[in-house]
């Protein structure tokens, strides 16, 4: 085991990944001399030279586009988008075309493209550099969003992307990017998607989060229990695929549900995950499922701390489903 | 046209080598199997027999001629119009009327409209509606074939249209940066469905683009079939060799519509058209090969005869292929299904029972 922060285990998932694989590659902007804006490609360029370690120009269709030409060859490429915030001028070639591909081409065409982006508020970002977008791309069919809220997830589920054989976005809550440490197995240990995991047992209600959400729902459920209320709390690690079978039985379990997102609430991840669990939990549920996530307004500079969900209003949310039955 | 930049703006073929001459007759009867298709399938949508069709007619010279200057091994990135680049790739007739028809045996399983064709045996990358994608998706995998130095080039086909798209600036901008192999094939045909050559930019031609990202770009006339050839020829010389792209435009006319959905009176004179249609790249082939003695009137109606007949027979042999199996709806989304299309397709199934009685 090796303590390690989140950037630093992204950092390591793309070292072992290249140093396994000599057709995986990174791309992006800012990637290979300068490490990453983030440092998250940090060394890359030293160890694996200019041919495999990509700056690119600046231009987000033209990294994918790109990335996704690479694929279809063979090779492995991980591209970085610097932001999500500015991950649009790519959506038509993520959304038209990576997501696509092999569907349209009868399966002669997969196109396994690794987009990893940092995402999410809490950095004073303000507007483009903050937003958590996710549920544009869990919306579209063929790509799978995954999201790490620890080191050893960062790296183990990185691994698993680049792996793969199907497009990721896999998601990096730059807000925890350094804020924490955790230990990091020595070994290839990689996190499987479609498989949440259960960050803190308890029987009254269930907290459903991901990314920087996590953290913030722990810290809720330390003063729940304070009040004598024992919330269960689950990281979902990866959206699409969505571990339909974890959200169902925690709730099954509690009886109770609070889904905790940065995103906006409209049609966010949430909504998803209410109305799975009015299909399939209905009988469990004890009281009406709430919600805990940023507000249906851009995001904010100065009063970031305001459309952030925390964990007060967690605890808020979850007492009065906790009263409410 | 334009001659006047040291970025070889030229308006003449490249100096390079004509069409093969032993490969004239074949080019020939590959153009010819195009029109006949095109002209077939434009009355087969009208009969309700295929839901829509693109034609690519008058642009069968810039098709064959390009496609003849590249090898088996290269890759292309077509847009939706480049039938006759599948033909002339070996593509059998059947096969891009079973993908018209989405049957059971299109080998894309009925997933996209008529004229969205991918073969990967013949390396014809599965196009798309969007405009331009292909382009910078083109540059990525020659820059893959460059890393794994294989001796190939990837050529995109685009119209002129998408020399307004996103992809072409970044896709010219990364090739000339990776100095990819990479050839930017750009069939001018003057029209973006509604919109003339002159609309889509201010610049006086569409080659000279590519100057701007430090690419040659030639301006070639796409009738011409030496000239189409030597060009592309060129290009891949200077690509295998590691000097980097190349964007060629081919100047040519749609004599059909955008699609079968389209009504080109609405925005361009019978006049016009008329005019285009005297510089046919079909009857000016004929009239070398004839002039060359390398074919008679009489073979030509042969050829014409034997083309008819045979589209129309491929045509209703592909017509009495089943339909696509409704369960493949759920494959290839992703290499395997997930729990949730298995949950879904087994709800369809349930659907299915239900509606035909059965438990």
């Amino acid at each position: 085991m090796t303590e390690m922060n989140l950037v630093q285990a992204v950092n390591r998932a793309l070292h072992e990944a290249m140093r396994k694989d000599p057709d995986v590659l990174v791309l992006g902007e800012d990637v290979g001399v300068n490490g990453g804006v983030f440092r998250a490609t940090d060394g890359l360029f030293k160890e694996f030279g200019g041919e495999r370690v990509i700056d690119t120009p600046l231009s987000e269709t033209g990294i994918i586009g790109t990335a996704i030409g690479m694929a279809l060859y063979g090779l492995k490429p991980v591209a970085e988008i610097q932001f999500l915030d500015f991950i649009y001028p790519a959506f038509d070639q993520i959304v038209s075309e990576l997501a696509k591909f092999r569907y349209r081409s009868g399966g002669q065409y997969p196109a396994h493209v690794v987009i990893r982006s940092p995402y999410g508020g809490g950095i004073k970002g303000g507007l483009y550099h903050s937003q958590s977008t996710e549920a544009y791309f869990c919306h579209t069919a063929g790509l799978q969003v995954v999201v790490p809220s620890t080191p050893a997830d960062a790296r183990g589920l990185l691994r698993t992307a680049i792996d793969g054989e199907d497009p990721v976005l896999f998601l990096e809550p730059k807000r925890i990017y350094r804020s924490m440490t955790g230990e990091v197995p020595e070994d290839d240990v990689r996190v499987p998607f479609g498989k949440a995991r259960v960050v803190r047992e308890g029987s009254d209600l269930s907290l459903f989060a991901y990314g920087a959400m996590v953290p913030q729902s722990v810290e809720a459920a330390e003063v729940l229990e304070k009040d004598g209320i024992s919330a269960e709390v689950i990281d979902l690690r990866s959206l699409v695929p969505l571990d339909e079978a974890a959200v169902i039985s925690s709730v099954e379990k509690t009886g109770r549900a609070v889904i905790v997102h940065e995103a906006a609430r409209f049609c966010g991840l949430g909504a998803e995950l209410a109305a799975l669990l009015a299909e399939k939990a209905f009988y469990s549920l004890k009281a009406p499922v709430a919600r805990v996530t940023g507000f249906d307004t851009p995001f904010p500079y100065a009063l970031e701390n305001v459309y952030l969900p925390n964990a007060e209003r967690i605890v808020q949310a979850s007492r009065a489903t906790v009263r409410a039955a | 046209m334009v001659d006047s930049s040291s970025l070889s703006i030229s308006s003449t073929p490249l100096a390079g080598e004509p069409f093969p001459r032993d490969a004239l007759v074949g080019a020939y009867q590959t153009m010819v199997l195009a029109r006949g298709t095109d002209e077939r399938c434009l009355s087969l949508q009208r009969q309700g027999r295929i839901g829509f069709y693109a034609p690519l007619m008058g642009q069968e010279a810039a098709q064959v001629g390009a496609s003849h200057a590249i090898t088996a091994e290269d890759w292309v990135f077509p847009a939706y119009r480049e039938l006759a680049v599948a033909l002339a790739r070996g593509v059998p007739l059947r096969a891009l009327f079973d993908q018209l028809l989405g049957n059971a045996d299109d080998q894309i399983k009925g997933r996209q409209m008529p004229n969205h064709f991918g073969f990967r045996s013949a390396n014809f990358v599965v196009a798309s509606s969007p405009i331009g994608t292909q382009i910078t998706q083109a540059v990525g995998a020659a820059m893959a074939a460059q890393r794994r130095k294989d001796p190939i080039v990837t050529i995109a086909f685009f119209g002129d249209g998408a020399t307004s798209s996103n992809d072409f600036h970044a896709g010219l901008n990364f090739a000339g940066v990776f100095r990819a192999p990479t050839i930017f094939f750009c069939q001018n045909n003057q029209w973006a469905i509604s919109l003339p050559r002159e609309r889509q930019t201010r610049s006086a031609t569409l080659a000279e683009k590519a100057g701007a990202y430090g690419i040659p770009g030639v301006v070639v006339d796409g009738n011409d079939l030496d000239a189409v050839f030597g060009a592309v020829r060129a290009a891949r010389a200077r690509a295998i060799s590691g000097e980097g792209p190349t964007m060629i435009e081919a100047e040519v006319y749609r004599f059909g519509p955008h699609s079968t959905s389209d009504d080109p009176k609405r925005y361009r004179s019978d006049h016009e058209v008329a005019a285009a249609k005297e510089r046919d790249p079909i009857a000016r082939l004929k009239a070398r090969l004839l002039d060359q003695g390398l074919w008679s009137e009489e073979s030509d109606r042969a050829l014409w005869d034997e083309v008819r007949h045979r589209v129309m027979e491929t045509f209703e042999a592909a017509e009495k292929v089943s339909p696509m199996d409704p369960r493949t709806i759920f494959d290839d989304v992703f290499a395997r299904l997930t729990l949730r299309l298995e949950e879904e397709r087994a709800a369809y199934e349930g659907s299915l029972r239900e509606s035909s009685g059965r438990p």
